[in-house]
């Protein structure tokens, strides 16, 4: 297991590199000028150019990557242009409000979706199926600041029951959860689709097999059935699905936390990128590229504790 | 020989799919006695195991519909039970032991948690008692190292292996009738060998009444008293199995016997019956066996012969018996 996780902490390094040298180049392509964010609107161009010969903007982006690189060997990710504080502690700042938003958006999400999807498969055909079905169809195509807007709309203004500005406080807080509700309800819902659509039919697909039939032969009763050989089995592949909509999770939190204010690393990024606060913009790269592995490492490790086979023995 | 353990009178299995109506099997019926081992033959496709499993009731409906019959255990008709009840007699009273020992387990839990499963389903087992006696079940299969192969998935374990597992969940609560729907035909021949020793072994300490599927006769020489022939969801012969293998009579058997492999007939000179069984969807008059019978005359295609009892214990339905002449070397030479 140990030696498992080792073996794709390794393999995901030149993944992390590849991500950072791409976000690197990316933010050179960019318009906007980092010197003359650094050096004030007002500044004369002299100044500016010296600003840029400064900060070694001026040498050729692989020799800049190399320092980067270098400094962030030692821990140093820089300091932001803008608030002058070190992008480690803007980074730490923001990195809780998000873990906090992902598990409130996948702690209802994942189980409600898994419940649908299995429901719908044992009624399959039935009302509630087509019910379950249109729903995670709209789900799956409407964008995701489109949830949003149509949320804060009837939650926030309409119905003005949970605010939708900003985190309240930590989770743990009835502000911080009322805070969360809008955004993880929005972020949620993006997972609701999909979860439920390949729940459905893998259970559908696992009910067919023949150990179910034995299962039944033994004379358990349909629910055990359904739950311990039918959805138990089905999961293995519902895990791998929620393993390749990460990126699309986090992808979803930057635009949620854009548009709720929520200050986690998804809008540290959008306000880095729009200023050209350079250290800052590649800190949270850096921030959502480990946040991917990770995650991609908990799913593979839950995948072979799902299934036997995927165990070495 | 004491009274049937189990009866099937007049069975009718039906498939509805996309309009078409299939009448898989039609009028099956036999009576399994009590410490029996009775053989249920038949080429690929003739119904056995949708015979079996309309038994146990396992056919998912739709598209398996149950028109008609009976199926009598323990003074009452399975088919008349509710879910509840008959669910109370599978895997406790009822065993079944599958044609497919690759697929038949859960690939996700260990061999012996699917036993103690069966165990505190019907015997009350729990803990320590239940995963004792789940090693020991594995003991009783000849599985070797049981104490360490009750954790073992089975991934791990081989097809013989895995059929020996599930034989031990079938016996798992001393089921008064087991139904082993051709547990070999996946294996390699020795290991079919061995599991065939192992259920007579069994079928002899425990006095379980055992129905088994197989298209195999040679199988059934050796290891059962009665004998059930089907052809195209029908009976076409049945009686014990030392009258019948001294003096079948349906041309169909008498075929099946020349197809059977000798040690003697060592060039290959196996006699497969010609032609094939018809698909349930073609509406058969006569006998379902007339288009590939020697014997076939315009009576057999226009009506449908009945079984009838030709000699005590032997029951057969073809216009033809009895006749003599006709006999497993007959239809060898
Ligand atoms: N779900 C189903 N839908 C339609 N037809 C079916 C279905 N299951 C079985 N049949 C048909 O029922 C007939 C009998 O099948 P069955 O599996 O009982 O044969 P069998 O005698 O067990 O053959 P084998 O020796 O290959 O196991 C076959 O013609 C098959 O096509
Ligand atoms: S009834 Fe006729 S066709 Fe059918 S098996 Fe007997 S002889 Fe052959
Ligand atoms: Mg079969």
């Amino acid at each position: 297991m140990i030696e498992t996780i080792l073996n794709r902490i390794l393999v995901s390094i030149p993944v992390l590199f590849g991500v950072l040298f791409l976000g690197f180049a990316l933010v050179q392509l960019a318009p906007g000028d980092p010197a003359r964010v650094q050096a004030g609107p007002t500044a004369p161009p002299e100044v500016v150019e010296q600003i840029r010969a400064e900060m070694g903007l001026d040498q050729p982006v692989i020799v800049q990557f190399g320092k980067y690189m270098e400094r962030l060997a030692h821990g140093d990710l820089g300091r932001s242009l803008i608030s002058n504080k070190s992008v480690t502690s803007e980074l730490a700042a923001a990195i809780v409000p998000t873990i906090e938003l992902m598990v409130a958006s996948l702690f209802w999400s994942i189980p409600l979706g898994i419940a649908m999807g299995t429901l719908a498969a044992v009624w399959r055909g039935s009302l509630f199926d087509r019910f379950i079905m249109a729903i995670s169809v709209a789900g799956v195509s409407l964008p995701i600041f489109f949830i949003c807007l149509i949320l804060i709309q009837f939650l926030g203004v309409k119905f003005p029951l949970f605010p939708f500005i900003g985190r309240g406080g930590p989770l743990w807080t009835m502000e911080g959860l009322r805070h969360i509700a809008l955004p993880a309800l929005s972020l949620g819902l993006i997972f609701i689709g999909p979860v439920s659509r390949m729940t459905r039919s893998s259970v559908l697909e696992v009910l067919r097999l023949d150990h179910v039939r034995t299962a039944r032969a033994k004379g358990l009763p349909e629910r055990q059935v359904i739950l311990r050989h039918g959805l138990r089995n089905a999961l293995i592949p519902v895990v791998t699905l929620v393993g390749l909509q990460i990126g699309y999770l986090l992808g979803g939190a930057v635009v949620t936390e854009t548009i709720f204010s929520y200050p986690g690393i998804g809008r540290l990024a959008v306000g880095a990128i729009l200023s050209s606060d350079f250290p800052l913009t590649q800190g949270t790269i850096l921030a959502l590229a480990v946040g991917f592995i990770l995650v991609n490492l908990i799913v593979d490790i839950l995948y072979t504790q799902l299934d036997p086979r995927a165990q070495k023995t | 020989m004491a009274d049937p353990v189990l009866s099937l009178r007049d069975l009718d299995v039906r498939f509805n799919s996309d309009g078409h109506q299939l009448r898989v099997v039609n009028g099956v019926g036999f009576d399994l006695m009590a410490g029996q081992t009775l053989g249920l033959v038949g080429e690929s496709g003739c119904g056995k195991s949708v015979t079996s499993l309309a038994i146990m009731r396992l056919l998912a409906s739709p598209p398996a519909e149950i028109a008609g019959g009976e199926v009598i255990f323990e003074n009452r008709d399975l088919l008349k039970l509710s879910k509840r009840e008959m669910r109370e007699l599978r895997g406790g009273r009822m065993g079944m032991i599958f044609q497919e020992p690759m697929t038949s387990l859960n690939p996700v839990y260990t061999c012996g948690s699917q036993i103690i499963e069966s165990l505190r389903r019907h015997s009350g087992l729990t803990g320590k008692a239940a995963r004792e006696r789940a090693i020991e079940l594995l003991e009783t299969v000849r599985l070797p190292s049981p104490e360490k192969r009750v954790d073992d998935y089975p991934h791990q374990l081989s097809g013989g292996q895995r059929q020996r597992v599930m034989i031990a969940l079938a016996l798992a609560n001393d089921p008064t009738v087991l139904i082993a729907d051709e547990p070999t035909t996946a294996l390699d021949v020795t290991i079919q060998a061995q599991i065939l020793d192992l259920l007579r072994d069994l079928q002899e300490r425990t006095g379980t009444a055992v129905l088994l599927i197989t298209h195999d006769l040679g199988v059934v020489a050796e290891t059962c008293q009665a004998v059930v022939v089907m052809y195209a969801g029908t009976v076409v012969e049945r009686g014990d199995v030392s009258s019948i293998f001294a003096d079948p009579q349906h041309p169909y058997t008498v075929g099946l016997m020349a197809a059977v492999p000798r040690m003697d007939a060592i060039q290959g000179r196996l006699t497969a019956i010609p032609g094939s069984v018809p698909p349930p969807w073609e509406r058969v008059v006569g006998c379902r066996f007339a288009p590939r019978c020697p014997l076939a005359d315009d009576r057999c295609r226009n009506e449908r012969p009945a079984l009838r009892e030709i000699a005590p214990g032997h029951e057969i339905a073809c216009w033809k018996a009895p006749i003599e002449g006709v006999s497993a070397t007959g239809g060898q030479s």
